[in-house]
Formats: C-alpha cells, sequence, structure tokens
C-alpha cells in the first residue's frame, strides 16, 4: 500500500491491521489491511479492481462510487475496515459473466453518457443506486439525484438522458 | 491522500464505546459514518491516535416517539431522516433539512449524532435542531446526561461533549401541524451553505443560522422581535446581530451578514412566522 510522504507528517507508529471479510462483486474477500486504508484504495490494490477512480479524492467530485450494501456511497470517505461484513459492487461487478451489459451500462452507451470516461464508473453506481430509490424519476430528479457526481467535461445532459431511458423514459 | 496511523477498535454498545474512551484517553475519536472525521484525517487536521468505530452498535439508529417529543437516535444516517414517515408527520423540518445534507452519497453514510457532535458552523443539522429546541442526550461512565442544544455547541468545533462522553440520542418536541422553513443559499448543489436559515413557527418561534459565526448560532434578537410583535420584515433586519460570520471565497463577512437579513425574512415568511 502507498504510503504518504514524510512532508505531510509522518505517522508515530504503523497503527493496527484490522481483518476485514466482505463480498466484492459476489466474491469472498478477506485481507488484513492497515486500518488507515480507504475502502478505494482496498478495492483496486488489494482486489486489483481499477475501474473504480480517485478523482478529488475529497469526497465531492463521486469518481470514487461504489454500492455498499446496495447504496451508493463514495470509497474514498470510507474506511475499508468499516466495510467489514458488507456486500461492495463496484463497475465490474455489473455486466454478467457472458459480456452482457447491466442496463444502465446499455444506456449509457447507446446515448453516449460519457465523454472522457473518467467520471463513467462514478456516474452509473450512482444512477443505479438512484433508480433503486427513484424508479421512476423526473429529469429535475435525475439531475438532483446526481448531485453527488461530478462531470468535468460538462457531459451532463447525454448522462441524465442515460439515466432516464435506463428508468424507461427515454 | 491517506489518514496518519491510527489504531482502531470496534464497539458493539454504547456503554462499550464509552469505556474505550476511557481507556484510550483524548487521542481516541468516535467513528460513526466517518463523513465529517475522515475527510480532517485525510488533511491531517485530525490525527487521532485511536479511533472507536461505534458504526455496529444497533441500538441507536432509531426514530421513536415518546410523548410530546421524538427521539433520534445519534446513529440514524441522513437517508433514513429524509425518509421518516414520523418525522414527516411530527418534525418535517428535521426531514427536509436531513434531505438537503450533501449529496446521496453523502447521506448514505453520514449520521445525525456525527453531525451536531461534529460542532461545524456550516453544518445545517444543527441549525434544524436548534431551531426546533432540542435537547442531546449523552453517555459517559456515569450514566446519561442531557445537554439543552443551545448549550452544546461551545466553539469552532467544539461542543459541551467531554473526551469520555458519546452522543446517543438527539431530542426534539414534535411540532405536528408547524410552520416552517430551510433556506440554503449555496453556488452549487452539494456545497455546504454560504449561509442558511432554519425558521419553526409553533406558537413560538426558532430561528438558527448557519455559517454565521464560530458555531451552529440561534437568532435570539429575531426570536424575539416576533415574539414582540414585529412582522417578518421587521425581525429580520435584526438577523445578523451578534454575529461575527466568515470571510472566505465565497462570500465577505459583509455579504454574508446581507444574506442572512434576506434569508430570515423569507424564512419566516415561509413559517408563517
Amino acid at each position: 500500500m502507498m504510503l504518504a510522504s514524510s512532508a505531510e507528517g509522518s505517522p508515530t507508529s504503523e497503527g493496527c491491521t484490522v481483518k476485514v471479510a466482505l463480498s466484492v462483486n459476489g466474491t469472498k474477500q478477506e485481507h488484513d489491511v492497515e486500518a488507515r486504508v480507504l475502502l478505494v484504495h482496498y478495492l483496486r490494490e488489494q482486489c486489483g479492481l481499477t475501474g473504480t477512480n480517485v478523482g478529488c479524492d475529497t469526497s465531492s467530485c463521486g469518481a470514487c462510487t461504489v454500492l455498499v450494501d446496495g447504496e451508493s456511497v463514495k470509497s474514498c470517505t470510507m474506511l475499508a475496515a468499516q466495510a467489514d461484513g458488507c456486500e461492495i459492487t463496484t463497475i465490474e461487478g455489473l455486466a454478467s459473466a457472458d459480456g452482457t451489459l447491466h442496463p444502465m451500462q446499455q444506456a449509457f452507451h447507446e446515448l453516449h453518457g460519457l465523454q472522457c470516461g473518467f467520471c463513467t464508473p462514478g456516474m452509473v453506481m450512482a444512477a443505479i443506486s438512484l433508480l433503486e430509490e427513484h424508479p421512476s424519476p423526473t429529469e429535475a430528479d435525475v439531475r438532483d439525484g446526481l448531485e453527488g457526481n461530478l462531470c468535468r467535461c460538462t457531459g451532463y445532459h447525454n448522462i441524465v438522458a442515460a439515466v432516464l431511458a435506463a428508468a424507461g423514459k427515454s | 491522500m491517506i489518514p496518519a496511523a491510527f489504531d482502531l477498535v470496534r464497539a458493539e454498545s454504547a456503554e462499550e464505546a464509552v469505556s474505550l474512551l476511557g481507556e484510550h484517553g483524548e487521542d481516541a475519536k468516535l467513528l460513526a459514518g466517518g463523513h465529517s472525521l475522515l475527510p480532517l484525517m485525510k488533511l491531517r487536521l485530525a490525527t487521532p491516535s485511536v479511533l472507536v468505530d461505534i458504526g455496529r452498535v444497533r441500538d441507536l439508529s432509531s426514530i421513536r416517539e415518546e410523548g410530546d417529543e421524538l427521539a433520534v437516535g445519534a446513529l440514524t444516517r441522513h437517508r433514513h431522516l429524509e425518509t421518516s414517515v414520523v418525522l414527516a408527520t411530527h418534525a418535517p423540518v428535521l426531514r427536509h433539512v436531513a434531505g438537503k445534507v450533501g449529496d446521496p452519497q453523502v447521506r448514505h453514510r453520514g449520521t445525525i449524532g456525527g453531525s451536531l457532535a461534529h460542532g461545524d458552523p456550516a453544518s445545517d443539522l444543527p441549525a434544524a435542531v436548534l431551531a426546533l429546541g432540542g435537547s442531546l442526550v449523552v453517555q459517559g461512565p456515569a450514566g446519561r446526561r442531557t445537554i439543552a442544544a443551545t448549550d452544546f455547541f461551545t466553539g469552532f468545533l467544539e461542543t459541551a461533549l467531554r473526551p469520555d462522553e458519546l452522543l446517543v440520542e438527539i431530542r426534539v418536541p414534535k411540532v405536528t401541524g408547524a410552520g416552517w422553513s430551510f433556506q440554503k443559499f449555496n453556488r452549487r448543489a452539494m456545497d455546504w451553505a454560504i449561509v442558511g436559515v432554519v425558521a419553526v413557527h409553533n406558537g413560538t418561534t426558532g430561528v438558527a443560522l448557519v455559517n454565521m459565526g464560530a458555531t451552529p448560532l440561534r437568532a435570539t434578537a429575531v426570536e424575539a422581535a416576533v415574539r414582540g410583535g414585529s412582522s417578518a420584515a421587521e425581525a429580520a433586519e435584526l438577523a445578523a446581530e451578534g454575529t461575527e460570520p466568515p470571510g472566505d471565497l465565497n462570500a465577505s463577512p459583509e455579504f454574508r451578514q446581507h444574506l442572512a437579513r434576506v434569508l430570515v425574512r423569507r424564512a419566516l415568511t415561509e413559517a408563517g412566522a
């Protein structure tokens, strides 16, 4: 795991390690991790699932959004230790084994709900959580429900259209 | 950004959390949803040596009716508040304000107790509890005590909580049918309020301000003016009285005081005060 540079103030000790046992995309994972490891780093570095991006790293942009027990969460603001016992779903866990895309992924694909693609995994995960809570949203509901996800290409128009299409409202 | 190293211990009950706080002393911090604490730790503005994880304490995340009051467990998440049927009937202002905190991802993890115990003057929920005239139940080694919300916030990010105490419950009066308003002024959807105002009109009128000083504040001059028969417009002119709001990229102190007067007028009008 990456350690912070000494310029930021070296920790006096390495802190404890904790055992985490959780399900990631349906696969059981068990690791000993340093208590300070963030969920996003755990997913990327221990589980090798690099689809979840680190964007702002300050709980603002939503690029690191994953589902924790079915609800969208910013994985840069949660310790891996807090996910012990939870079911995590990342962007890699959406498509079927035969490669069939999740309806939300398919809608993003068909309506070109992306430009550079960096925010896309987080957008898709947040949108899935949104439809779970609002199965039949209006356009305003979608825009409001994605307030925690930033697209710096400002490609919101097609993203919103894709979420509405996935909800059967295109 | 990665927090400085720390040890993590897990509490299964409020009693165990209090005992672990006592054992580890002032360098220990409680971890609930982590959405106030972890950002500070990532910036190394907070470097606790021990985190006591209370995320598994089961009996602190309910919303109960108790006579004329509502008892909200400290670990109740914002998402639970914003969808609560009990709150919709008896304290819709609290439900609405919870739904304006951060963004959906934040509301899935953040807790009302964490938001109050953090004591951030820019947070929305402390103002709601102040305007409602609520109180906070805290548990320490010697048992529980109740602190009025007006006595809870003592300084910037400082509260009346002692190092070995855990906030367990937030109590607010039922305000069934009361007029209320939440005015949140910001530039981007998920941001903190540049200035916010919560007003509750239920016979008496409670008004609280977000981001207008070192702590969440009650607008006591406004409340007194309304009590004395002033109109909303007259009372709102007193909104900035006694406040020392911060200046930052978003607004100067003078602009914040202007916003407070405008937003209090709107809030009093909407609440029917």
